[in-house]
């Protein structure tokens, strides 16, 4: 009788989708993949239902790949149903890795954001300012939906994570490496993020024209200013978060003339990621004067989105903390 | 101590050559001020990164002071200046954050200006007792009430 292959669970919370065209960006490879594992659990590419993934016994599954950030109560049941099933639990991707862009609706309330979505917005139509409700009667039959959550968590605040594989999206060589590692006789030790722990600066091509003191006097964004293919983007100005980013990526913005955002969140020293890149760049302002230092931090219009933009709910504050009150009865 | 009476808990970051030798000389000189702080010697105030005052922040302080030498008095020459800038962004950003920016305060404070050290500190205490308390941690604990199982396995710190 042949060896049973190890079981593959992929799910998709709070994201894009871009997480589950990363995983088909292996291309031929993922033919070679769907040899060599027993795909128990897919939602978005097969027709395997919850239910299938009730059956199986606990920690049936080898591995799971969630990705998104936890925002709702079903991502919430359904992370923990996918940690009870599995050996080994990863947050794939940025947001399940950090909370990444569905995280910045942390500087907003849910009623906020329930208004602007389905009164308010400038594209929305809805005269009787209906919203979703999680429970409707109609007849003899009660339909329930989802309840959103006041705040948006990554994967880790909600259940406990194996391991981390960052990006937005990750690539496919960080994806197959990763598999591949856990596959492997001596897995990674528990809780590492499967990137290599360095800088970004370290993969860029672009590194030996980093200039050792850096002095800025304004930042240039990338859409209103022509940017040199060859020079480092901080040495022309450009708010580049790569200093304070994990590498893994092969500095794919950086190549292809655009500064890193910083979506594979930071190295393992840092506990948070806003406020480390804040403390490197503007440390290296030029001017001396609060006016003149004002000036050239007003060049950041948006400092939350720049300095968090992965990473809000997993930073040290989570978010906007004044919000309007969470504890809602539950 | 939940039914204490709050007082606030102020972390200061002191700097090693200025602010903190005037603490050394309040203290010699038997000023007296408000016992709300609790003092951190480091270096320069240029060590001062903006991850130790959220830090505080979210493990329960109510308000960070910063003290360092007076420009062009910088045993390190620049670290005020560098301390100085990062301020200036880190008050927008706990601001965008919801935090009163007037919690964390940076003050230049020479080795032998005691006297000052004493004003300011009291003006700190007084300023956020008239803000009251921050709160985090149990802000934190009141937001993760809507999880269904109550205990995240994982806060604060990444790993």
């Amino acid at each position: 009788m042949p060896m049973p292959k190890p079981k593959l669970a992929i799910y998709w919370c709070a994201s894009c989708g871009g997480c589950e065209e990363a995983v088909v960006d292996l291309a031929e490879e993922i033919v070679e993949l769907l040899q060599s594992v027993d795909l128990v659990f897919w939602p978005c590419a097969t027709d395997l239902k919850r239910a299938d993934l009730e059956h199986l016994p606990d920690q049936a599954i080898f591995v799971s790949l969630i990705n998104g950030a936890i925002r709702t109560t079903e991502q919430e049941e359904m992370a923990h149903l996918l940690r009870q099933k599995s050996r080994f639990l990863i947050a794939y991707g940025a947001c399940a890795h950090l909370g990444g862009i569905p995280g910045l609706a942390n500087q907003f309330s849910r009623e906020e954001i329930l208004r602007y979505y389905f009164e308010t917005g400038p594209s929305t139509v809805n005269p009787e300012k209906a919203q979703p409700q999680p429970s409707y009667t109609c007849g003899h039959h009660t339909l329930t939906l989802p309840d959103l959550h006041y705040k948006v968590r990554a994967l880790d605040q909600v259940v406990s994570v194996d391991y981390y594989i960052p990006g937005c999206p990750p690539t496919p060589t960080l994806t197959r490496n990763a598999l591949k590692a856990l596959l492997a006789e001596n897995p990674p030790p528990p809780g590492s993020v499967l990137a290599p722990d360095v800088a970004l600066c370290d993969q860029c091509p672009r590194k030996a024209t980093k200039p050792l003191q850096l002095s800025f006097t304004r930042f240039q964004r990338p859409h209103l200013a022509p940017i040199d293919p060859q020079q480092c983007l901080l040495a022309q100005g450009f708010l580049c978060l790569g200093p304070a980013t994990r590498a893994g990526c092969e500095a794919l913005c950086p190549r292809g003339n655009m500064p890193c955002s910083g979506c594979f969140g930071p190295t393992s020293r840092v506990r948070d990621p806003g406020a480390k890149i804040l403390s490197s760049l503007c440390a290296n302002l030029a001017p001396k004067t609060a006016e003149e230092i004002d000036a050239v931090l007003d060049t950041i219009p948006d400092p939350i989105g720049t300095f968090y933009r992965y990473s809000l709910p997993r930073s040290l504050l989570r978010g906007k903390v004044n919000t309007s009150p969470t504890n809602h009865a539950s | 101590m939940p039914d204490a009476v709050w007082e606030p808990r102020i972390v200061a970051f002191f700097c090693n050559w200025c602010t903190y030798t005037a603490a050394d000389l309040a203290g010699v000189s038997r000023l007296q001020y408000a016992p709300n702080v609790r003092v951190i010697r480091l270096m320069c105030s240029g060590r001062v990164d903006p991850q130790f005052i959220l830090e505080a922040l979210a493990k329960g302080a109510d308000g960070v002071l910063i003290g360092g030498c007076h420009f062009g008095d910088c045993h390190y020459v620049e670290g005020n200046y560098k301390t100085f800038r990062r301020m200036r962004m880190l008050n927008r950003l706990l601001l965008a954050l919801g935090i009163e920016p007037e919690r964390v305060r940076l003050e230049w404070i020479a080795a032998s200006e005691g006297d000052k050290l004493r004003h300011v500190v009291n003006e700190m205490v007084d300023r956020i007792r008239a803000l009251g308390p921050l709160n985090l941690p149990e802000r934190f604990q009141s937001w993760n009430r809507e999880l269904s199982h109550q205990t995240p396995p994982c806060e604060g710190v990444l790993g």
